[in-house]
């Protein structure tokens, strides 16, 4: 939760009131930057708001898991959801078959994934990772004793939550991966599907790409509408240009600059074990917002220990890089590792890791074990 | 504090002293950073420096990477107004966002390409009275993105560089570029990399503290510079307003 916090002064400009009007799904954010939502309520949260419009989203594929397509998911459904235009793209012979899969907004209030009870969530955070240790009835005893520590947690997480909660009812919704999108949103004529299997170069596709952003031209009253563009497997063996590397830079170059100018955002997800690494640093490089997403192994004994909610997880975001538009300062996150849970098989949820306490058992004491452990062997994740 | 705290960075490159004349004149200074930290900021902070009111710079920033809405934000916040600096014609901006060679050929002739802006920046500097010639910079943001609107032909953004090179020795200009050291770490002989090291006589690097980003420390800068025959290491933290040079542990 800590990782929402991105101002670190205690004065904070109130933007509700004084943004201008926007459309559906978007919001203000600092800078004179506009965010739309990426469709996963704690992904908007841990970037401080969204994707800033205009920004250009890359994400690091896992060479073996279909992670990736869980945030192209949300982010192509919170767009048409909210009646904003679509452009997917994928290395599929039908694009369009894939739109079939998009998740459908979570039905009602009654349903929400989570229960913003505190007693629940913010209370038991702290208690939850020694639960293994304690009765049912035990724990209860105890929660006397975490008070303090509980209403520290309401102290700090309470402006977030109203940050999030203010009149943002169109901003985002969660959304019921097992609930697939209702047929009226997927046939409307604001969806274009490119396949860039059969492309022998990138000029058709950057050409539907300006075509498709010369609909959201900025200019700087009120936005009424926003674009998202979704490429997927950027760089697949199967597309024709694959192995034109310097090809593939200009194309997101240009994309990078077209979009800029015109309110809209665009992710591109790749593999990026199929480019050299020269290459792959040069797409970092271009990301205004970088992500990774990692599956984790099945089975993996030793993250099990490591890891308190092992058993929910799918894998592993990392966050690289956050846009930044109109501003030199980097925004610098608490946690850049985050897991991705399946909450009840149904809803997407990102939590900051948590590290399992070290069995009392063993002997050692908690820093020597449990530190250095969690740093040797899972070298790339950090708590 | 803010008046301490930034100078460690102008000392480094000698700007500490006096600001008239610009005392980078005749150099090329690199900065290099790093996909973990961005080394904009010393663009920022070089771009401030020279149009600061007290001199007569005049600056030519050629953008690859970002439009001039967003430079011109910034730049606001460290209290420079790059659209009063542009109408006094001390400020020239060359949106190269768009600019593509698609064939390096078609860089040679002299309608497209890096010719024809070469051309655009030595009819700049020609157009401006002589005594400022002396105090010209020419930034560009970011070199790597030449590479890509070459679609790949560094040579051609070589020879760039190098006839930018000859301005520097023509007029007494200075040229400041940005680059990304990690792209080249992994190649061979980054031929392009390590010629455009050896032409500058002022090397900045931004690296990330090798135990992680922090909240109070973006990363660590360091200076080299020829001339002077020095080299300076310290950390720095980035703000709107300003960014906070200091020796390692004293932050």
């Amino acid at each position: 939760m800590a990782a929402a916090k991105t101002r670190t002064s205690t004065f904070s400009r109130n933007l509700s009131t004084a943004s201008p009007s926007h459309g559906p799904g978007l919001k203000c954010g600092p800078n004179g930057t506009v965010f739309l939502s990426s469709g996963i309520p704690d992904l908007d949260k841990i970037l401080g708001g969204g994707f800033p419009l205009g920004s250009l989203v890359m994400v690091m594929e896992d060479a073996e898991a279909p992670h990736h397509m869980l945030l192209l998911r949300n982010f192509m459904a919170q767009g048409l959801v909210l009646g904003q235009h679509l452009l997917y793209s994928s290395p599929a012979r039908d694009p369009r078959g894939f739109l079939g899969t998009l998740p459908s907004p979570a039905a009602s209030k009654d349903d929400k994934p989570r229960e913003r009870d505190p007693d629940q969530e913010k209370g038991l955070r702290i208690a939850w990772q020694y639960k293994k240790y304690f009765g049912e009835n035990q724990l209860d005893g105890q929660r006397g004793s975490l008070s303090l520590v509980y209403s520290l947690f309401i102290l700090l997480a309470g402006p977030l939550c109203e940050h999030g909660a203010d009149g943002k009812h169109e901003y985002s919704n969660e959304f019921d991966l097992r609930k697939p999108l209702e047929r009226h949103f997927i046939n409307g004529p604001r969806i274009d599907c490119v396949s860039i299997q059969d492309c022998p170069d990138l000029s058709t596709l950057r050409d539907r790409c300006a075509t498709f952003l010369s609909q959201f031209p900025r200019n700087d009253g009120s936005i009424s509408c926003a674009g998202r563009i979704a490429i997927q497997s950027f760089c697949a063996p199967q597309c024709a240009y694959s192995n034109m590397e310097w090809d593939m830079l200009s194309f997101i170059r240009s994309l990078k600059s077209m979009v800029r100018s015109s309110n809209s955002v665009a992710i591109i997800t790749f593999p990026p074990s199929l480019l050299s690494p020269s290459f792959c640093k040069r797409w970092q490089h271009m990301a205004d917002t970088l992500l990774s997403v990692k599956a984790i192994q099945d089975e993996d004994k030793e993250l099990a220990q490591l890891l308190t909610g092992y058993q929910d997880m799918v894998g592993f975001l990392n966050v690289h890089k956050v846009a930044r538009i109109n501003t030199q300062v980097p925004v610098i996150l608490e946690a850049t590792t985050f897991s991705i849970k399946l909450q009840k098989r149904r809803y997407l949820v990102l939590e900051c890791l948590n590290q399992a306490p070290v069995d009392g058992s063993s002997g050692t004491s908690y820093g020597t074990s449990g530190g250095c452990s969690s740093s040797s062997k899972t070298g790339n994740l950090d708590f | 504090m803010n008046q301490r705290s930034s100078n460690l960075l102008d000392e480094a490159l000698g700007l500490d002293q006096v600001i008239e004349p610009w005392p980078l004149r005749g150099r090329v200074v690199a900065i290099e950073d790093q996909v973990e930290t961005s080394g904009s900021f010393v663009l920022h902070h070089l771009l401030k420096r020279s149009l600061s009111p007290n001199s007569s710079n005049v600056t030519i920033f050629i953008a690859f990477s970002q439009p001039f809405s967003h430079y011109d934000r910034i730049l606001r916040k460290l209290g420079c107004n790059l659209v009063s600096q542009r109408d006094n014609s001390r400020f020239f901006f060359f949106d190269m966002l768009k600019l593509q060679c698609p064939d390096g050929d078609e860089g040679i002739t002299p309608e497209g390409g890096f010719i024809a802006l070469y051309g655009k920046i030595h009819k700049t500097i020609s157009a401006l009275p002589e005594i400022s010639w002396k105090n010209v910079s020419i930034i560009i943001d970011d070199l790597s993105l030449m590479e890509v609107a070459a679609n790949g032909s560094s040579d051609y953004v070589l020879d760039f560089l190098h006839y930018c090179r000859t301005l520097t020795s023509e007029f007494d200009c200075s040229l400041i570029t940005l680059n990304h050291e990690d792209i080249y770490s992994s190649e061979d002989r980054p031929t392009f990399f390590i010629q455009m090291e050896y032409i500058a006589d002022i090397l900045i690097k931004a690296e990330p503290l090798a135990t992680g980003l922090a909240t109070d420390v973006h990363g660590q800068l360091t200076v080299s510079n020829k001339g002077r025959n020095k080299v300076s290491n310290f950390h720095f933290k980035v703000k709107e307003n300003v960014v906070e040079c200091f020796y390692p542990g004293r932050s």
